[in-house]
């Protein structure tokens, strides 16, 4: 069975008179444990696509089926609900909340589901140790570095043990040792059984993945696994 | 999301930005201070009246002669309109009356006193024996006027205390003679001083019997006569059979005004409750203000943290969740707000009474009570709108603004 099952997917976007069609008549399937890279020119839809996915969006038309169960009917709450449960975000500009500590961050998402304080530190110590930060457990994010803060943000976006992670161009804001960094991070969590899905620019990261899906003006223009 | 990492989320986004919340505490904090300072000085002033009144003593109905000005125009009097004197047989006869325990005719007028060269303007009062009981006072040395005058010298006078310092310095003053106008009295008495009482202060009067007073200043009418009740629940009966009395004894004409204590009382304790609520209200004002700038130190409060509240819509967190997160912090800056301003007030009411030792300035627990509460429900109430803003935004623009 799939993970993730898109048919007959639309997207429309209405400024004032005009309309954009981010996402056409859009389908994809996506198994448990794939690396997909979705790729494609600015505009084309990549990170509209990776919205509805991550269940920030709803399309148009079109059915969105994760894990079998149909997500496009759910109410804001249940959605959100799926978000904490099975869904962690990456960003470009890892979105760290700026008042808190790398720790604390790491913490949100289990404070959000209501796991008990002693359940949480103890995970999100053990989450900043696999990750090399256990000495900025207590640094807010203005006083780490790019690839460090990426790091907090996926110990964040983990930390739920998701059945997916979705990252918009991860690297973006990196050079290109610290974005080879954070990309072994993702494909060693994707070995580990996590489906990653990511969006990037970039043909090098992109040719890294096993499955890419090319996109182009709201289309899918090519898919190299397509089942 | 736990109710405790509710509120810690909160304390933890109010002391992310000092500033901000700084001026939000400070802001809840000087309306709540000022309705405590001023409800605590209104209340103050009223319980100082109420006091001061009471010192007067107690159950008194007081009889002026002349029909009442508030009263209004009476056709009746202005047909008939003579005026009887009320006379001290006026007093003698209200003191007959079953709800009456005693009676005190009064005259006031002033006069210069001498003695061994010493010469000082005093204010005279004429009255009878039951004056001291029914005002409650006290003699420091010798006898307030006698009983009954009958074949006694009318020339005896009691002293205030602070004539008998001014007058008689060091000697003592008991028993020597000294003039009032054109006569001459013996000082039989000397009353203990108070320095209490509305209007005169009974220690700088010369008190003579009622018939020396109104010799001396050449009248038959007397400027009041005081009655006490028998308890408190007869003052109205002892209002209406003295009026009764007076009417029988002046021809069937009301020409007298006879009002009770307790109506002053009342009449001053209901004019200044009302400037306390007053005051309450115009504080109560600078709190409305205060849930104004919450509301809009909120809205920028939510316009900077678009970012992290799409963060935590993608982390999960339904709407409410966000709602309640930053309505805590609205309930908790004004609560802290509350607080801090209980104190100043608390502080400034301390303040004002060092400053004047005689005024009982301390703060209704209405006000309190009403001082807080609308400050919680203003910080919630202003706190409503930018909390729904911040629940409903747009996840995917949220993010992507930064
Ligand atoms: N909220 C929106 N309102 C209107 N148009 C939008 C909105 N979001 C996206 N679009 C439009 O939809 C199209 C696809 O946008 P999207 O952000 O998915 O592109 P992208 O492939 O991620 O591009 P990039 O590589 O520059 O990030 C674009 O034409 C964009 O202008
Ligand atoms: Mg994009």
């Amino acid at each position: 069975m799939s993970l993730i099952e898109l048919t007959g997917i639309e997207r429309v976007f209405t400024l004032g008179d005009s309309e954009v069609h981010a996402l056409r008549a859009l389908d994809l399937s996506i198994g448990t444990g794939e690396y997909v890279a979705i790729m494609g020119p600015s505009g084309s839809g990549k990170s509209t696509l990776l919205n509805l996915l991550g269940l920030l969006d709803r399309p148009n038309a079109g059915t969105y089926r994760l894990e079998g169960r149909d997500v496009t009917t759910l109410s804001g709450e249940e959605q959100a609900q799926v978000r904490r449960e099975r869904i962690g975000f990456v960003f470009q500009s890892f979105h760290l909340v700026p008042r808190l500590t790398a720790a604390e961050n790491i913490t949100l998402p289990m404070m959000l589901a209501g796991i008990v304080a002693a359940e949480r530190n103890e995970r999100a110590a053990r989450a900043l140790a696999d990750y090399g930060l256990t000495d900025r457990a207590d640094h807010r994010p203005d006083q780490l570095s790019g690839g460090q803060r990426q790091r907090v943000a996926i110990a964040r976006a983990t930390i739920m043990r998701p059945a997916m992670i979705l990252a918009d161009e991860p690297t973006g804001n990196l050079d290109r040792a610290t974005g080879e960094d954070v990309m072994e991070l993702l494909e060693g969590l994707n070995a580990g059984g996590v489906t990653l899905i990511v969006v990037t620019h970039d043909p090098v990261l992109g040719s890294r993945a096993r499955r890419r899906v090319m996109m182009e003006d709201g289309r899918k223009v090519e898919d190299t696994g397509a089942a | 999301m736990r109710p405790a990492d509710v509120l810690r989320f909160a304390a933890g986004s109010a002391t992310g930005s000092p500033l901000r919340t700084f001026l939000m505490v400070l802001a809840m904090s000087i309306g709540v201070a000022a309705v405590v300072v001023l409800t605590a000085l209104g209340d103050g002033a009223r319980r100082y009246v109420v006091n001061e009144f009471s010192s007067l003593g107690s159950n008194l109905v007081i009889v002026l002669p002349g029909r009442s000005e508030t009263g209004g125009f009476n056709p009746a009097n202005a047909i008939t309109g003579t005026t009887r004197d009320l006379t001290v047989e006026d007093a003698a006869a209200v003191a007959r009356a079953p709800s009456v325990l005693r009676t005190a005719p009064l005259t006031i007028g002033t006069s210069e006193a001498t003695y061994g060269g010493k010469l000082m303007d005093v204010t005279i009062v004429g009255t009878t024996a039951d004056y001291l009981a029914i005002r409650r006072m006290e003699v420091a040395q010798g006898r307030f006027l006698p009983a009954a005058n009958l074949g006694q010298s009318m020339s005896v006078a009691v002293l205030g205390a602070k004539i008998r310092d001014e007058l008689f310095g060091a000697e003592p003053a008991l028993g020597r003679m000294f003039r009032v106008g054109d006569r001459r009295y013996r000082v039989i008495g000397v009353m203990a001083a108070s320095g209490q009482g509305l209007g005169m202060n009974a220690d700088e009067v010369v008190v003579l019997p009622v018939e020396a007073a109104q010799a001396m200043f050449n009248t038959n009418t007397l400027f009041r006569i005081m009655v006490e009740a028998k308890g408190r629940e007869s003052i109205q009966r002892a209002r209406k059979e003295t009026l009764e009395i007076l009417m029988a004894r002046h021809d069937g004409e009301e020409d007298v005004t006879v009002i009770t204590q307790d109506a002053v009382l009342a009449t001053f304790d209901r004019i200044l409750g009302v400037l306390t609520y007053g005051v309450a209200g115009i504080a109560g004002i600078s709190l409305a203000v205060a849930g104004i700038l919450v509301m809009n130190v909120m809205l920028v409060s939510v316009t900077q943290r678009t970012g992290e509240i799409g963060l935590m819509k993608a982390l999960g967190a339904p709407g409410h969740t966000i709602r309640n997160a930053f309505l805590t912090e609205a309930a908790l800056l004004s609560a802290t707000g509350a607080i801090v301003g209980y104190l100043i007030g608390q502080a400034g009411a301390f303040a004002l009474r060092l400053a004047l030792p005689t005024l009982p300035a301390y703060a209704p627990g209405w006000a309190v009570i009403a001082a807080l509460g609308t400050a919680l429900a203003t910080g919630l109430l202003f706190g409503v709108m930018p909390a729904n803003r911040a629940a409903r935004l747009d996840a995917v623009q949220a993010l992507s603004k930064r």
